[in-house]
């Protein structure tokens, strides 16, 4: 989604044209045109995007023939991860404390993770189900609108990242460096409106600002809840968050490195799929749950543009399942586990006029799935959240072959597996303990001449969470994190440092974010 | 392509499989006396209660003042929804029960998303605020017999009840809490309170069913104006009562089923309720079915 995003952001057709088989430089060019813009997690975009043309080294030269144009869009996409890591995702929601008079504490573990009663009022269509719903039995005064941001500072640490020789000049060739930048920072804002249009009809809608000021609607949504009266049918129509019991919406993490589920984003380099697990997506879905949501499953139905606006991509679908089952372990707490999955395709040529693609006209689509396991498991006052993942992308969406150009020799669909393990230690409902591991590992790559670690991704992040307010009006967290990832190869989803790969394919590259932050939400 | 469909498959599956087992582990569960660990309760009354009720359980936390009906005062150990006699103390269960089903059209949402254990830890914390809970012992539950069959015999002596024992005063003939006294009600602490609208057709705040209002009849909701019936009424007569009442409420019901077309076949044999009812409503009218004790089958 980001990549789309980011790319549209800037020139929708060079997206058109890259998946067209447009010169790379035109490519190049359009996001060069948009390097000099701050990113949302205020880094210059400019090295990460023009990397592309002018690289020096053999190695790198080597490594450019390999993935041609398609390092463009894998390099837009990094970008746009580091406004993952930098934006607001997460939902936590005041007004809703304000309706209800309760604190934050009765829905989320802490902020703005839920707990099974959060759950349970999310799955209600934000509803308390006490005949106090619906907007008319509210005071007047209630609008339900609340705001998050998180003033911050960050270190983030890459190695291995390419610039020029020569500050200021691109022929002087490349060699490397470890980029740190640092600084005070702003998150985005989340303008969090969700509340209830009837007694039985809920509604969301999130315009999210960058830190740079531009606005996107991250969710806009309705949801016809209990149909038929029952909770096990309700119909939800519009952009939203995909079904996760591990949700990066709602993680607690929030570093350059730390602040998005790298198995949710990651792609193969040189693998143009869009998609992101932890993306909003656009379509409809129907989902159920018992009367406390032990067991919960929804069903989806999705556009093929990653949450993107616009049908710029084309006319296919994808379609999305979860099942997820809890048990109660007596004083230990509640513990669920889940299924999920998403199959979804991409256009690979469209229809053109004058030879230029007409917009919407998808054809060619190739496939593309996730599929795994998650949990959500309490020991008392901690907390797991293991997520395992397998996935793999269509070969010509993988090797970007677009417009029907031949796939390379002995190319084949990757194939991969993630996994990883999020900790949250409680102390009392004000402080939390954080910490996450995460790995992925390639089984299968594209091309036979990769090294079979190629691609492969270490992360891990620790911190904490102070929550010194937390009212049924507001709350204030302090955050502090250390977050770090090894990739093999490539550069860091997280798109720090210049965003770029190493000059040899073989190295390993290594990143780290320090982050400290003002969270709140009112 | 096959892998990918099996391993979707086999996902599906374990899924399917899940969802049928164990899934309803918490519905209509009953709390032991004394299962709940009050050290335990106290991190998640501190989570979950303490904003409304206050750290002291004395119904002050920081949202009461914005808070209609105002939350429970735990100092004073006087709860609505009980299955023991008035003026005694609740069981363990009953305050689980209230825990779990919350009470409708109030801030109290119900906490049936916690865990079993949770919510009796909670009790058990509850419990720690007053120092009646170390003097005294909780009542015995009230009997319950079986209910009696739904007949226009019973909803019209039921109606004759409702006059008699005077349920209009404040809840209004037509059961829309409009009754004389209905503005001059209040609560324990001296707050005004509304008598129960039944033309809403709301849920009961102590439980929905037939039982549960027939338990509201027999134990009065302590802390507020409702009385106890327990020395005025019999068994029958209750049910009759509860009957009765239910056709004043708009929802379907197996009362409105029997009720509705008699009343319309009827409407101008029906002596008005209220203060200007005739006098001759009463307890002896040839309307009312003879009592037949019925045994006692259950006990909340």
């Amino acid at each position: 989604m980001h990549w789309c995003r980011s790319v549209s952001r800037r020139t929708s057709l060079s997206l058109v044209l890259t998946l067209m088989g447009a010169p790379a430089v035109l490519a190049v060019a359009a996001t060069r045109a948009a390097a000099l813009e701050p990113t949302a997690d205020g880094v210059v975009a400019a090295v990460r995007h023009a990397r592309v043309a002018d690289a020096a080294a053999a190695e790198y030269a080597a490594y450019l023939l390999r993935f041609g144009r398609a390092r463009v869009v894998a390099a837009a996409r990094s970008y746009d991860a580091g406004i993952t890591a930098a934006a607001h995702k997460q939902r936590a929601i005041p007004a809703f404390a304000r309706k209800y008079g309760l604190p934050c504490s009765a829905c989320h573990t802490v902020w703005p993770q839920l707990n099974n009663f959060g759950q349970v009022f999310r799955d209600n269509g934000y509803r308390l189900k006490n005949e106090r719903d619906s907007p008319i039995d509210q005071a007047p005064g209630y609008w339900p609108v609340a705001a998050r941001i998180t003033p911050q500072f960050r270190v983030d640490r890459t190695d291995h990242q390419p610039v020029d020789a020569v500050p200021g000049d691109p022929a002087s060739g490349q060699i490397e460096k470890t980029v740190t930048q640092s600084g005070f920072d702003l998150s985005g804002i989340d303008l969090l409106m969700i509340g209830t249009l009837s007694k039985r009809i809920s509604f969301g809608l999130i315009p999210a600002a960058e830190s740079d000021g531009s606005w996107h609607i991250e969710a806009a949504y309705v949801r016809f809840n209990d149909l038929m009266n029952t909770t096990w049918a309700n119909l939800k129509a519009g952009k939203f968050e995909l079904d996760n019991i591990v949700s990066e919406k709602r993680e607690l993490l929030l570093s350059g490195n730390g602040g998005f589920y790298q198995s949710y984003h990651f792609v193969p380099a040189g693998d143009a799929t869009s998609f992101g697990m932890g993306d909003n997506q656009i379509g409809m879905e129907l989902s159920g749950h018992s009367i406390n949501s032990y067991t919960r499953y929804s069903a989806g139905v999705f556009s093929s543009t990653d949450g993107e606006v616009g049908l710029a991509q084309g006319k296919g679908y994808d379609g999305a399942f979860a099942l997820s089952q809890a048990f109660e372990a007596g004083a230990l707490g509640l513990e669920r586990i889940g299924v999920f999955g998403y199959r979804g395709s991409r256009p690979t040529t469209f229809e053109t006029l004058d030879g230029e693609p007409v917009p919407g006209t998808g054809l060619g689509t190739k496939s593309f799935y996730r599929t795994g396991l998650a949990g959500d498991f309490f020991f008392g006052n901690l907390e797991l959240l293991p997520l395992w993942m397998h996935a793999s992308d269509d070969v010509a969406l993988a090797t970007s072959s677009f417009g029907g150009a031949p796939l390379p020799a002995g190319a084949q669909s990757p194939t991969w597996n993630s996994g990883l393990l999020e900790a949250h230690y409680y102390i009392g409902h004000q402080l939390a303990l954080l910490g996450r591991r995460e790995s992925i590992r390639m089984s299968k790559q594209t091309t036979p001449d990769l090294a079979s670690d190629f691609g492969n991704v270490d992360a891990t992040a620790v911190g904490f969470r102070w929550y010194p307010i937390m009212l049924a009006r507001d709350g204030l967290a302090v955050h502090g994190e250390y977050s770090w990832s090894n990739t093999i190869g490539t550069a860091p989803l997280s798109g720090l440092g210049s965003g770029a790969p190493p000059l040899d394919a073989a190295t390993s590259v290594k990143s780290s974010s320090i982050f400290m932050a003002l969270d709140f939400a009112f | 392509m096959k892998a990918q469909t099996r391993l979707m498959t086999v996902l599906a599956v374990a899924g399917l499989l899940a969802m049928t087992s164990g899934s309803a582990a918490d519905l209509g569960a009953q709390m032991a006396q004394g299962a709940g660990n009050a050290k335990s309760g106290e991190a998640s009354y501190k989570r979950y209660c303490v904003g409304c009720h206050g750290p002291q359980g004395d119904g002050r936390g920081e949202n009461a003042q914005w808070i209609e009906p105002k939350p429970r005062d735990f100092t004073e150990a006087l709860f609505k929804c009980r299955s023991t006699p008035t003026g005694t103390l609740p069981t363990d269960n009953d305050l689980f029960q209230a825990v779990t089903r919350g009470f409708v059209t109030t801030n109290m949402p119900p906490w049936r998303p916690l865990t079993v254990d949770t919510r009796q830890n909670l009790v058990a914390y509850i419990k720690t605020f007053s120092p009646k809970w170390r003097s005294q012992a909780p009542g015995t539950p009230i009997t319950i017999p079986a209910e009696t069959p739904v007949t226009t015999a019973s909803i019209l002596h039921g109606r004759q009840l409702f006059q008699r024992v005077e349920c209009w005063k404040c809840h209004g003939p037509a059961g829309r809490a409009d009754g004389p006294a209905a503005s001059t009600l209040t609560d324990s602490k001296d707050r005004p309170i509304l008598p129960y609208n039944f033309s809403t057709g709301t849920r009961f705040k102590c439980g929905s069913t037939n039982t549960d209002m027939y338990r509201v009849i027999m134990t009065g909701l302590d802390g507020t104006p409702m009385p106890s019936f327990a020395d005025q009424l019999q068994p029958n007569d209750t049910w009759d009562l509860v009957h009765f009442l239910r056709t004043l409420q708009p929802a379907h019901s197996p009362e409105s089923v029997v009720w509705t077309p008699y009343r319309q076949a009827h409407a101008s044999e029906l002596p008005v309720l209220g203060a200007d009812a005739p006098a001759e409503i009463s307890p002896t009218d040839s309307a009312t079915p003879p009592p037949t004790p019925a045994p006692p089958t259950t006990t909340p």
